[in-house]
């Protein structure tokens, strides 16, 4: 049992080796690998949830080389509720992969597979390592994994990722840095050891200077608004299952790194009194909350709008850390499980949408609730989820951070947080409107596929950085890519391997609503307990 | 005693002085592959500073010498260079997908020049 930690990352690397040669030899070979490891690793962290609740932290102690000498990796509370959503996403992500892969990037999958594995082992690591150097090194696999999922998308994608990779490498190397101010002046990488010797530094510039830094790394690998800008372009060009995987969980695990530094590593009162990080972040926050809802209203894109409401709603999270109070923060972590979820449906309906019509474009979405009426059922309960209405799950968080908004006596951010929750009702009422009204006669059946290489060759307008996307006209169609375009698939629900985990995300999003309490009591509060006292 | 807190630390503000070229190139240049050779820039000045942090003057590899005894001033602090090895071996994988992507662009695209990409990005997407 004291091996969890470690088990989660180590099950998960083996599995990108296997998957990779497995699916060199056969493509099944690869997905099959894959599955069980991530099954497994899944499985592993559900016992870790189990084993948490029940008898507290575990500490393992890789090679039996104890801290400080050795690296520590640590199962508690925070953590174990983390790598739970990394895994369970994951697993969800991988059934949905291999039909959606097909479609959008034909001749690829085999190295999709073991990118994945490398994504979420990268992830995991982050989450349960003790050491802040070593969570640099997984912090740059995830990154490294992440790169080469999001850049097999569309032709323009490359560009994008390009971009999210100079910000990612200097984000790193901010938090890099920062890790080097740490050590020298404490002399010890372990957390639970900085946290004993940072105590009589926090007057030493140099370790101010350090939390500065690894604050700003963090938050480029966050997205933390207005270090956003590469979020939208690179969610938006991506094949649909990388986007599902990655929106969900990546920029989380980078919010997660920071509260265990705020938590764990410099005491609290580190960050709220001597250097009110957390302040700055909670404006910064705001801003991001007002900024990405504003934006998503300004998209026709599916995607894009979910891409900029992904900006939005990670600024809930950091919002939560910047009320650093216990209400506050249960609502920022309780916000990441919930959009884990309900961003992850979101974006896997978005392909599945993809592969049965080939539509992107939130006007042309009519009549696809006749179509597709379990996966838009699916999409409905996560478009009120977004909005915040119960008993889904994200009217909880939103309700805790209303909580901690009160506590902290800031009426400013509890306007934005409902102001955000309307902006959000108006876009995503507005898709739910668009697919339950009836198609005009035949425009989905028929001429959506006929138009294919005329939207491809009309070009469909402006779909870059400055002009409004779907200026052009016609029905587009997303398979602008240079090689391996195909037509979208006759047919009309989702096909089951995609449904499934549509479904059990939308079923998780109503369970993790009704059970919140659970969680938060079981959970939760452990974590928050050192800012209450 | 000015002199001498320069002459301590003058590596320092050199790392400095790298660090801000490096950034510099990336947020300045327009050109795709001078943006990298900035990343790298920016890089190596974290590697240097970690290296310069861990440089002990008169100090041997760490590697137990009979003439030297058990006294630690004596060795130097082998962690951060082995941290910067990791970190290097980081580096050059970014460096390697970064430019593998500016091959996938250049096909795409026929340039790395930043606005001439964004341009075609919008006229063709």
């Amino acid at each position: 049992m004291n091996q969890i930690p470690v088990l989660i990352p180590a099950i998960l690397l083996f599995t990108s080796f296997a998957a990779f040669f497995g699916g060199m030899i056969r493509l099944r070979w690869g997905y099959a690998a894959t599955l069980l490891g991530v099954a497994a690793s899944f499985l592993v962290s559900m016992a870790g949830v189990a084993h948490v609740i029940a008898n507290g932290e575990i500490r393992y102690h890789l090679g039996g080389w104890a801290p400080p000498v050795g690296i520590e990796w640590v199962l508690d509370p925070l953590s174990a509720f983390m790598v739970a959503i990394v895994t369970t996403i994951g697993l969800l992500v991988v059934v949905y992969l291999p039909r959606s892969a097909r479609f959008e990037i034909p001749g690829k999958e085999a190295f999709a597979y073991p990118s994945v594995a490398l994504l979420l082992a990268g992830l995991t690591g982050m989450c349960l390592t003790g050491d802040v150097f070593n969570l640099y090194v997984f912090l740059e696999i995830a990154a490294l994994a992440a790169y080469a999922l999001l850049a097999v998308g569309d032709r323009r994608a490359p560009v994008a990722v390009f971009r999210y990779l100079v910000f990612g490498a200097v984000g790193g190397g901010f938090y890099l840095l920062g890790v080097g101010f740490l050590y020298f002046s404490a002399g010890t990488l372990n957390m639970a050891d900085l946290a004993e010797r940072l105590p009589e530094l926090y007057q030493s510039r140099a370790v101010i200077a350090a939390a500065v830094l690894m604050v700003t790394g963090l938050g480029l690998k966050m997205a933390l608004f207005p270090m956003h800008l590469w979020l939208p372009d690179v969610y938006n060009f991506a094949p649909s299952a990388s986007a599902g995987l990655i929106a969900p969980i990546m920029t989380k695990v980078s919010a997660y790194a920071i509260i265990r530094l705020f938590l764990d590593v410099f005491h609290p009162v580190f960050l709220i009194e001597i250097l009110p990080v957390t302040a700055f972040i909670g404006w910064l926050a705001a801003g991001g909350i007002l900024f990405g809802s504003v934006m998503a209203m300004a998209q026709t894109d599916l995607r894009r709008m979910l891409a900029y409401s992904s900006v939005g709603q990670i600024s809930y999270i950091a919002l939560g850390i910047g009320l650093a109070n216990p209400f506050g923060l249960i609502g920022g972590l309780l916000h990441m499980l919930n959009h884990a979820l309900m961003k992850g449906v979101l974006f896997l309906i978005g392909g599945a949408i993809r592969l049965r019509t080939g539509l992107v474009e939130v006007p042309e979405f009519a009549g696809l609730g006749r179509k597709m009426p379990w996966t838009m059922a699916s999409f409905t309960i996560a478009a009120l989820a977004m909005v915040g209405i119960p008993p889904t799950a994200g009217f909880f968080s939103k309700y805790y951070l209303l909580l901690g908004s009160v506590d902290a006596g800031n009426w400013i951010f509890f306007a934005i947080i409902i102001v955000s929750s309307l902006l959000s009702a108006v876009y995503f009422f507005r898709v739910i409107e668009m697919i339950y009204r009836e198609p005009e006669e035949g425009v989905i059946s028929e001429p959506a596929v006929a138009a294919v290489p005329a939207g491809a060759m009309a070009g469909g307008g402006g779909h870059g950085d400055s002009l409004p996307p779907g200026l052009g006209g016609g029905p587009r169609h997303d398979d602008r890519r240079s090689g391996g375009a195909r037509p979208p698939e006759e047919g009309g629900e989702a096909p089951g391997t995609m449904l499934l985990p549509i479904l059990v995300l939308a079923v998780l999003i109503l369970l993790v609503g009704i059970f919140n309490v659970l969680i938060v009591d079981r959970l939760l509060e452990p974590v928050v307990a050192p800012l209450s006292g | 005693m000015t002199v001498d807190l320069f002459i301590g630390r003058y590596p320092y503000y050199l790392v400095a002085l790298l660090l801000i070229i490096g950034l510099y190139g990336i947020t300045r240049k327009r050109n795709m592959l001078k943006k990298v050779i900035g990343m790298t820039i920016f890089q190596t000045s974290i590697y240097l500073f970690f290296i310069q942090g861990a440089t002990k003057i008169g100090g041997t590899i760490p590697i137990f010498d009979p003439e030297r005894g058990l006294d630690p001033a004596q060795y130097l602090n082998p962690l951060p260079q082995v941290m910067i090895l990791t970190a290097i071996v980081v580096g050059v994988a970014i460096t390697g997908v970064a430019l593998s992507l500016l091959l996938l662009i250049y096909r795409e695209y026929g340039s790395l020049d930043e606005d001439t990409v964004l341009r075609k990005m919008r006229e063709d997407p």
